[in-house]
């Protein structure tokens, strides 16, 4: 890693600590105030990682409607209180139930590969804690997230409704089957582990539309898997690999 | 004062402490993952170096009551064994957490102080009753090894009888009964107490049983599975190879068809999941009224074979719930054999969904034999036109690397000849693994099929193999002979159909290998490629992970790890790089470092104590000299035993029976040894004794180094009860050999400077817990061979540097 690079990491850390250390200390508005810059900071970080990792995501910068709505959703929000203090770290941290909410890093990344418009309509499968619904809310007209395990599903849909992400419309139960009501989807994004890409989820996919699939462990994205349905009808699969890492020594 | 030792308490404490390791490695497994499991205990064993420590501190005080802390140490054993395990349980500690999240150091710190206790206990009693009846060191250390034979298979054999959790109740009350043992064998003064104690513990023990559970960590795809509504276990059995849950969901169907197509429009039939350890899921299938409905299951990878032409005879190889079976029946297979190592899935599937699976393995078209792989192809002559490998292990655990500990001698270049063999003429070897980004195990596998192909003597291996790829697995195809236009036709239609991309074969072009699922670089085919042409070395050099082929004397498939790329990758963790840690080696490499420098520690502070308190008139020996005789058999014992237990799993196969026989074997006739070293100590020189043995292994040790490959494969055929007894008796004078150098040195030590046996057992424990992480490092790097070769060396250096020497020149 380049030195500047590093350096820059350490001042964003510092600054994101020091941010929060004033959390604790004041509150109302100079909190939300606090939370904002630790946010700003977390921008910062995400960028950098982004660009070292262009080689594989085949791009130098997110689409900075994808930066604008990571900046605006208030993540310590979506955490367990106890671990509010670590929210803008940029690492994933666990929610309960045996489940996460994602490092914002990939998620930055997962939700700028679905390439959505405003006027596109995204599916999400395993609401979670509704992080990524609100993420992807602020960025299109109708997100449809659908979470298995009773608990987070309540949770998540009162959390949205609390922070008043209208647009986000969730249910309870099995997301195999997508949501046939509304498709299809101009984007999906699957959050949860899958032995296989469900066959009903690709049926609801828009022809030109994308799906995006993290492979790996809960804290521990080993890649991501974009599936795209071609012009054709053609299904093509891109696996990505988050992390600036070429497998043979002499290359860049 | 009591007049003998308390050879059966000795005995049935180090049965119960050998027993009690054992099981909570099972434990762990369990409810966290195999290699922090492997950590956490590894570490604990250091409970062996504290005691030493301890008694070289306070040797004044725990001797002068040495019957009641002897047995106070018993019971607070049999206690803290139960205890530590159920509390370490409770400690939410994540494995996966630990780079992202500091308090999980402080978590794996708290379970190894909680799970060291017992083991402290356990080696306090041991090394106070070496002190207090010095001139009998030999038997007590006979006593204790014996033991410590039986226990362990005691432990395996229970385990395949009783749950894992309950088994903690049998070594506490093993505990509490070796206490009331010590009470008359001492002729302890408070014995009534003693019993009363005892008897008052094993009830409440007996009473807590029914409330231990074993909690599993959150993360593991069992916890994960029983959070979603309708799911129930309806079953549970447990033996040493795995503990495994039978689950049924009513309302959201399981639907495991890991690697299915992106084209196929079929959902997978009703399933039963089985977890084993918690995790590694895979499932019984309902068997359809018509075959048709198995259609998802020709949408995979591992049915390209099927396509190329017609197969007659097939064999399975890890038959598990039967998906394979079904995979072969939908492709009206004649005749199905498979092999599975677990006896209790088979049972399961034979009786309790016998009628759920329609009776898939007692149909007369299939034949499942319980038995390991290689075991079942060395006695037969049998071949077949497929030999099918299928997913064995569970993604996440393969994807993180943390199986690099476990050997596996399915993925050798031996086994890979050894199915080549058994391949029908132009019939198909076909393994399946999982896809990691960047390539791993598709491409070692294919390095060790290459290697497999030139040392059965092909001349363009190249013509033999092809591999596909879907985006989560690949199949890599072997023939026994070179494929023709035809296959070659007809796979590229396979895959076409199915979404899935030919990463080679002898005749692909460019343009033909990155179509469906799109890699920013054809790696897979520039590495198949490059291993195939005259440089193949040049390319694993500069490939960041290791793709050396597996062979059986480093049996580590699953080991990728490169040093050359650890910094890169470490410095990448948190912009995504985690996944590329190999958390098994990291856990080996920390394992070891930690334990050398908590061992170093424990050596050194004794020492400290002696600089201040001298004692007059004893012998100012070569300390130099102690600490390395008894750090030199304490690593070169295990070494012996560890890489043994190797060797003989290439004859006996199957890994538990391996295990039970084989350190069975050392500890029973190393204590045997220690036994008869006793009555020669009497009359001969120390010295000259372990002079002796030394010898001894020296010879056995490189004899059967050249000797037991082609012996073994002479007698491959034999019945296992034979094999069993064969093993034995090659075990049996080495060691016999073995079990005598550590008496040896204790007697020298009582009779010259009886201070130092708490710090030279406590050295023994300690070089105990490094050897056991060393040799698997040295295995991995340099084979099982050379672990053998440097603890012949070891032993050799006891010709000179025997603790006895340094006296008798100071004596001169």
């Amino acid at each position: 890693m380049p030195a500047e690079l590093s350096r820059r990491k350490t001042n964003a850390s510092r600054h994101r600590s020091l941010v929060l250390v004033l959390c604790c200390l004041l509150s109302g508005p100079l909190l939300a105030d606090a939370y904002r810059s630790a946010r700003q900071a977390l921008m910062e970080v995400i960028e950098d990682d982004v660009r070292a990792t262009s080689h594989y995501l085949g791009q130098d910068n997110l689409d900075a409607r994808v930066l604008a709505a990571l900046a605006s959703v208030p993540r310590h929000e979506f955490v367990p209180a106890e671990l509010r203090s670590l929210a803008y770290e940029n690492r994933p941290l666990p929610i309960g139930h045996g489940q996460t909410i994602s490092q914002p890093y990939i998620v930055a990344i997962m939700t700028d590969l679905v390439r959505v418009e405003p006027h596109s309509r995204v599916l999400e499968v395993g609401t979670g804690s509704g992080y990524q619904a609100a993420i992807l809310a602020e960025l299109v007209n109708e997100v449809y997230s659908i979470e298995i395990i009773k608990p987070l599903a309540t949770a998540a849909a009162n959390r949205l409704q609390r922070l008043h992400y209208q647009n986000v419309k969730t249910r309870q139960g099995d997301g195999y089957y997508g949501w046939e009501q509304y498709a299809p989807f101009d984007a999906i994004v699957v959050t949860a582990a899958a032995n296989h890409i469900p066959p009903p989820l690709i049926e609801q996919l828009k022809v030109g539309g994308h799906m995006i699939i993290p492979v790996g462990s809960r804290f521990m994205a080993q890649e991501l898997l974009l599936v795209t349905k071609e012009q054709s009808g053609k299904i093509t699969t891109r696996q990505i690999l988050p992390v600036r890492f070429v497998p043979l020594t002499g290359q860049h | 004062m009591q007049s003998h030792p308390p050879y059966l308490s000795v005995a049935l404490l180090s049965a119960s402490a050998l027993a009690y390791e054992i099981l909570l490695m099972r434990l762990f497994t369990i409810i966290q993952w195999h290699h922090f499991a492997y950590m956490v205990i590894g570490l604990a064993l250091l409970g062996y170096g504290i005691s030493g420590t301890l008694v070289s501190i306070f040797k004044r005080q725990l001797l002068n009551n040495f019957a009641r802390i002897y047995i106070s140490c018993l019971l607070a054993f049999a206690v803290a064994s139960v205890m530590g395990y159920l509390l370490a349980q409770t400690i939410p500690f994540n494995a996966e957490e630990i780079l992202w999240d500091p308090h999980q150091v402080v978590y794996l710190g708290l379970m190894f102080l909680l799970l060291t206790i017992p083991f402290v206990l356990a080696a306090t009693a041991i090394c106070l009753t070496f002190i207090q009846f010095s001139p009998k060191v030999p038997r007590i250390y006979a006593a204790d090894l014996l033991g410590a034979g039986v226990g362990s298979l005691l432990i395996l054999l229970l385990l395949y009888w009783l749950f894992p959790h309950w088994l903690l109740i049998i070594i506490g009350i093993g505990g509490m009964t070796a206490a009331v043992l010590a009470a008359f064998e001492l002729n302890f003064s408070s014995k009534n107490k003693t019993i009363v104690v005892g008897v008052f513990l094993i009830t409440f023990l007996i009473m807590l049983g029914p409330f231990i559970e074993l909690k599993i960590s959150p993360y593991k795809a069992l916890t994960q599975t029983m959070r979603i509504d309708g799911t129930e276990i309806i079953d549970e059995k447990s033996s040493p190879l795995g503990y495994l849950s039978f689950v049924n969901s009513d309302k959201v169907p399981f639907r495991h068809a890991p690697g299915l197509s992106v084209n196929a429009k079929y959902e997978p039939l009703r399933q039963i999941g089985i977890f084993t350890d918690g995790d590694n899921m895979s499932v019984i299938t309902q068997y359809p009224d018509s075959l048709d409905k198995l259609q998802y299951l020709d949408q995979m990878t591992s049915a390209a074979p099927y396509h190329l032409r017609q197969l007659n005879q097939i064999l399975i190889i890890g038959a598990g719930g039967g998906a394979d079976i079904l995979q072969a029946k939908y492709h009206h297979i004649s005749k199905i054999s498979a092999v599975e190592i677990n006896p209790q899935i088979v049972n399961e599937m034979n009786e309790r969904y016998a009628k759920f699976s329609g009776q898939l393995y007692q149909q007369p078209d299939v034949a499942v034999h319980v038995g390991e792989a290689r075991s079942f192809l060395s006695g037969k002559h049998a071949q077949y036109d497929l030999i099918q490998i299928a997913l064995l292990d569970a993604f996440n655990a393969s994807s993180s690397g943390l199986y690099a500990l476990s050997e596996s001698y399915l993925y050798t270049v031996e086994a890979m000849k050894l199915y080549l063999n058994h391949l029908a003429p132009d019939g198909f070897l076909a393994i399946t693994r999982w896809i990691k980004l960047p390539p791993r195990d598709s491409l070692k596998l294919a390095a060790t099929l290459i290697t497999a192909l030139e040392q059965n003597g092909a001349t363009s291996p190249g013509q033999q193999i092809a591999l596909i790829r879907s985006w989560q697995t690949s199949t890599l195809i072997v023939k026994n002979g070179h494929f023709t236009e035809h296959e070659l036709l007809a796979l590229q239609n396979f895959c076409t159909d199915r979404a899935f991309d030919i990463a080679y074969t002898a005749t692909i072009t460019p343009e033909q290998i990155n179509q469906f699922n799109i890699l920013s670089e054809p790696l897979f085919n520039t590495a198949i490629t490059a291993m195939l042409g005259q440089h193949d070395d040049h390319f694993l050099d500069h490939y960041k992970f290791n793709l050396q082929p597996a062979t059986d004397d480093r049996p580590y498939f699953h080991h990728f790890f490169k040093w050359g790329s650890f910094g890169e990758i470490f410095r990448l963790r948190q912009q995504g790089g985690m996944a590329l840690i190999e958390w098994g080696y990291m856990v080996l490499i920390a394992t070891l470092c930690i334990s050398v420098l908590l061992s170093i520690l424990l050596i050194v502070s004794p020492l400290w104590i002696y600089r201040r308190t001298r004692i007059a008139g004893t012998v100012n020996i070569r300390r130099a000299a102690v600490f390395y005789y008894f750090l030199a058999i304490g690593l070169a014992f295990l070494f012996i035993e560890i890489a043994f237990i190797q060797k003989f799993t290439l004859f006996l196969h199957h890994p538990i029976t391996t295990i039970a026989v084989v350190l069975t074997a050392f500890l029973v006739f190393a204590g045997l040894g220690s036994l008869s070293s006793g009555r020669w100590l009497r009359r001969f020189n120390s010295r000259l004794i372990v002079n002796v043995a030394v010898t001894g292994i020296t010879f056995l040790c490189l004899g059967y180094m050249f000797l037991l490959g082609p012996f073994f494969q002479a007698l491959a055929a034999s019945i296992v009860p034979l094999k069993v007894v064969i093993v034995v008796l090659l075990i049996a004078p080495l060691a016999f050999c073995m079990g005598i150098p550590f008496p040896a040195g204790l007697n020298t030590l009582n009779k010259y400077a009886d201070q130092y046996v708490p710090w030279a057992w406590g050295i023994n424990g300690c070089a105990s817990v490094i050897s056991a992480a060393l040799a698997t490092l040295l295995a991995i790097h340099f084979g099982f061979t050379t672990v053998i070769l440097i603890a012949v060396l070891l032993y050799l250096t006891l010709l000179i540097v025997h603790p006895g020497f340094a006296f008798s020149q100071q004596h001169q």
